[in-house]
């Protein structure tokens, strides 16, 4: 007899367990088998620094939320409809968020008296009632999924490392999943083991067989696709997208692509993705530092290299002076920086926005650099691209932000048509007649790229004040001030190309939500919630931050208030202070945590009723 | 890449008729009158135009400190960068244009001090890029702080009472980051600093050459012991391959090894004769011979090894780097964005 199949428009759920437990594999795989069900999805990888932190303790618990939706959605949830638990440990990090009512499976055999204590549990939360508020499926997933792979009479460790894939297969009967791209994954996944293939496609049958056996479950879930807009669709990360994008960038520039990188986290994914396309002549050179892969990849600038290195805050901060000489030998290149939270070393596996200010300012002297800021996932494709076509046009580096929120998150991906891409034009110096190494452009600034190899451009260029024109050294004081003032105008100008500030509602009204980065799926649920309630919210999210658009300050002034949410103290709303005078609201938070769209609301609420 | 010119090689005859005032560039040089730079400086002219390379596939890349001036006095493309990373900038330009021939030059500071780790990455990794250290054992530009190679005991601006730091010594430090080609020459020498310039163009691989480079402000005659007409037959022993070690002013000295350790022996006291002593071998495979002739400049009993330590065949990094290039180019096919972008699980909406 089959069971009731109940449909619902989205669900959260949130795989937890212990970093060694296969959460990130697992919660990837139902994201993947979601989106080609054709969901809408949000995820969320959330996990320690420390690669196997102690077994059974509160800091070892790895998580991956995963939000999936028969509508367009922008975030991967808050609160979870479903907890899946593999440990004592996990349930306490992760039940706050848990709804009312909520499923929550946990794995009943680690609930044991050691496991207890890592979690500082006086006594079983399964067993003394404190969990009734929700749906507790105890299940004794680490015996069961032994009885499953019986036949295969393998090792208990190895039988104890199947769970996951229990889980997942109670997890699919859940939510009516076909395996289908599971079992394939298993395959691919351990083709050179045939015994853990067999082993996981067994756990993976045993969990779904056993919610379809039992009468512990009585109801399953359906989620129906998503309306979205027709084209072909792939699911990726923040990460994958700006690897994917810069050899876009290298395709249509026809530059071979240098990638100097020196790996961490949350971007060492760039490198490892790059590395695998050598045959788009991607040359991709794992540094001794952090400086050597700023200054490699100045190398490969300055030769005619589509240049790109990638990195994370404390690499921007040893890059600094690399940058700066960058800036004033006016490379084109394009630095890309996945933020995580600091100062120093910081939460390296946590997300944050706080190194605005050091794209800004964290050089010697004064050296502004483009900076542009990708949304989402899927954004980071084309904003890396938008990145590497305004460093070639301006000659000039410009600073790429992400966080390790959007590098991590994943989300479908309509692919776009290879022959859409704007183009970027190269133009090497040839002509040794009408060639001065910084003779500028009338109209970009930009000086000439003349690379070694070219005859009769040989040229000297360096970290010293140049000439205008000539480049030859020289420390006379209105030639300094004169290069400097070209130098911030070059960058200045490239707001006369940028397109209009799209408005999401009203162009005038109450409150206007100002976003950059990876807040924008919270602030756009937020401001949709708002709107549907008939507020007179309307939000802009800003790419180009440096400069910033030219209508910015003619849009802030047509609101009464003005709200920056962002995941810092207030960086962004002080440059939007300084430079409009409006008394923009700052709205920080630094807790290494995306913003829940319930927190705006609640804060636009707040402004809304204190008028 | 199609924009660049692809004549290259070496010791090849000339055609390409170039002299060394075509390697001049317009700038003034303002090193200080005296100083060893000038020497280094017109030996590299000179050779250049010998190497049958255009003269737009050279590049000088540099770093901070006098000798980092360097690249604004060659007619060649030229990059005058951050102190200590100029082997890092080479390498990108390298591994951008395998074509290029490109050169650092670099002081005891900027190599060795700040500029360290980079320095033993690049000898490491071994790519065709030639190295010219300018060792002068004294911070010049910044007027006269102790070095990394400075001796123990030196007064200085910053070492009133003495330098208590254990120098370098560069030659040992290449052979332990793995360099496949080491030599040492002298400012003061011109006719050998252009012999070991060539032999450094020539190697393939990443090629080190300590020069002993006077600065007469600030430390003059830090290497007279070596390089003055008096004193130097007795200190300096020239290394040529396949050679003995014969030195002194009348070739009446020798070397020969007791264990690890080089002792000098007289060619005229009947005991030994040249066929007894230390035949120089730069193509060892194992680098320890050339670390015990890069101590002998620590032993105040022993003379000063100059010419080519070593010199081995590695493979470079940009050749294996553009050897995978190829072969994934070879593997996959021409590539197609579209079908990139597009791989992995797709699904469609209609």
């Amino acid at each position: 007899m089959s069971k009731p199949v109940e449909s619902l428009p989205e669900v959260t759920i949130r795989f937890a367990g212990d970093s060694g437990d296969g959460m990130q594999l697992v919660g990837g795989e139902l994201a993947n088998t979601s989106a080609l069900s054709g969901n809408d999805i949000g995820v969320f990888p959330d996990y320690p620094a420390e690669i196997r932190a102690p077994m059974g303790t509160l800091p070892g618990v790895s998580g991956y939320q995963l939000h999936f939706s028969s509508f367009d959605i922008h975030t991967p949830g808050e609160q979870y409809d479903a907890l899946i638990a593999m440990n004592p440990a996990a349930l306490k990090m992760n039940i706050e968020n848990l709804k009312a009512n909520g499923i929550l499976i946990a794995n009943s055999d680690a609930f044991k008296d050691r496991n207890l204590q890592l979690a500082h549990y006086d006594e079983n939360p399964l067993e003394n009632g404190s969990l009734d508020k929700y749906q507790l499926f105890s299940v004794n997933m680490t015996e069961l999924t032994s009885k499953a792979l019986e036949e295969l009479s393998l090792s208990s460790k190895v039988v104890d490392r199947c769970k996951n894939f229990f889980a997942l297969g109670m997890v699919f009967w859940l939510y009516n999943r076909t395996m289908d791209h599971a079992v394939g994954l298993i395959k691919a996944k351990f083709s050179k083991r045939p015994e853990l293939v067999d082993a996981n496609l067994l756990a993976l049958k045993g969990g779904y067989s056993y919610c379809e056996m039992t009468e512990q479950f009585a109801t399953s879930y359906e989620v129906k696709p998503a309306k979205l807009p027709p084209g072909k669709y792939r699911n990726l990360t923040g990460n994958t997208a700006v690897a994917l994008g810069a050899i876009a960038a290298g395709q249509k520039s026809g530059l071979p692509l240098f990638l100097g990188s020196y790996p961490i986290t949350p971007a060492s994914d760039i490198l490892h993705e790059l590395s695998k396309y050598k045959h788009f002549d991607v040359r991709t050179f794992q540094a001794e530092d952090e400086i050597a892969a700023m200054c490699s990849t100045i190398g490969a600038a300055y030769s005619g290299a589509l240049a790109f290195t990638t990195t994370s805050g404390p690499g921007v901060a040893l890059k600094g002076e690399a940058i700066g000489l960058a800036i004033t030998t006016e490379l084109p290149m394009v630095v890309c920086n996945v933020q995580r939270g600091g100062p120093s070393t910081g939460l390296p596996t946590k997300t944050e926005q706080a190194d605005l200010m050091q794209a800004f300012y964290g050089r010697n002297g004064e050296a502004p650099m483009p900076i542009i800021a990708a949304s989402r996932p899927s954004d980071c494709f084309e904003t890396i691209y938008e990145a590497f076509r305004l460093a070639i046009k301006y000659m000039t580096p410009v600073m790429f932000l992400s966080d390790g929120y959007i590098a991590n998150g994943a989300e479908p991906w309509m692919v776009p048509k290879v022959d859409n891409l704007a183009e970027i034009p190269v133009a090497f110096a040839k002509d040794p007649e009408s060639y001065a190494p910084f003779l500028r452009d009338e109209k970009t600034l930009a000086r000439p790229w003349a690379v070694p190899g070219t005859p009769g451009l040989e040229h000297r260029i360096g970290g010293l004040e140049k000439q205008a024109d000539t480049g030859n050294v020289s420390s006379d004081p209105r030639n300094h001030e004169y290069m400097t003032r070209m130098r911030a105008e070059k960058v200045a100008n490239i707001a006369n190309e940028l397109p209009a500030t799209k408005i999401d509602g009203a162009d005038s009204g109450d409150v206007l939500v100002v976003g950059w980065g990876s807040t924008a799926g919270a602030i756009e649920t937020a401001v949709e919630h708002q709107q549907a309630r008939g507020k007179s919210v309307s939000r802009i999210h800003i790419r180009y931050l440096n400069p910033l658009p030219n209508d910015l300050g003619k849009i802030l002034g047509n609101f009464k208030h003005v709200l920056v949410p962002e995941m810092n103290s207030g960086q962004f709303v002080n440059l939007l202070r300084a430079k409009y005078l409006v008394p923009a609201i700052a709205f920080g938070k630094v807790q290494g945590l995306p913003f829940y769209s319930s927190e705006l609301e609640a804060k636009i609420d707040e402004i809304l009723e204190s008028k | 890449m199609s924009t660049q010119a692809t004549v290259t090689g070496s010791n090849g005859p000339t055609e390409l008729k170039l002299s060394k005032r075509d390697f001049e560039s317009d700038q003034e040089v303002r090193w200080c009158p005296g100083c060893g730079d000038y020497s280094i400086l017109a030996q590299v002219q000179r050779t250049l135009p010998k190497l049958n390379n255009p003269k737009e596939n050279y590049v000088f890349v540099s770093g901070i400190g006098c000798s980092s001036r360097f690249p604004y006095y060659m007619d060649t493309y030229g990059f005058h960068t951050i102190h200590g990373r100029a082997p890092a900038i080479a390498t990108g330009v390298k591994i951008t244009n395998p074509e290029l021939s490109v050169w650092v030059a670099t002081g005891d500071g900027d190599a060795l001090s700040i500029g360290g780790n980079h320095f033993i990455h690049l000898l490491r990794k071994n790519l065709d890029i030639n190295l010219i250290l300018f060792n002068n054992r004294i911070y010049g530009l910044t007027k006269g702080q102790y070095s990394p190679t400075s001796e123990v005991g030196k007064v200085t601006k910053s070492t009133p009472f003495g330098s208590i730091d254990h120098p370098f010594n560069p030659v040992s430090m290449a052979v332990g980051a793995g360099a496949t080609f080491i030599a040492r020459a002298m400012d003061r020498d011109p006719a050998h600093l252009q012999t070991v310039i060539q032999k450094a163009h020539d190697h393939k691989g990443t090629s080190f050459v300590e020069v002993f480079q006077n600065c007469n402000i600030f430390n003059d005659g830090a290497w007279a012991k070596y390089t003055d007409k008096q004193s130097k037959p007795d200190n300096v022993v020239y290394l040529e391959h396949g050679k003995p070690l014969v030195f002194g002013p009348n070739r009446e000295k020798g070397i020969r090894l007791d264990g690890f350790k080089p002792v000098v022996v007289s060619l005229t006291n009947g005991t030994y004769s040249e066929d007894d002593l230390l035949i120089h071998d730069e193509a060892q495979p194992n680098s320890t011979y050339a670390y015990i002739m890069s101590h002998m400049m620590d032993d105040p009993e022993l003379p000063v090894p100059v010419g080519v330590f070593r010199s081995v065949e590695k493979v470079c990094y940009e050749d294996a780097l553009m050897g995978q290039v190829e072969a994934a180019k070879k593997r996959f096919g021409k590539p197609d964005l579209q079908a990139l972008l597009e791989s992995g699980d797709t699904w469609e909406v209609k």
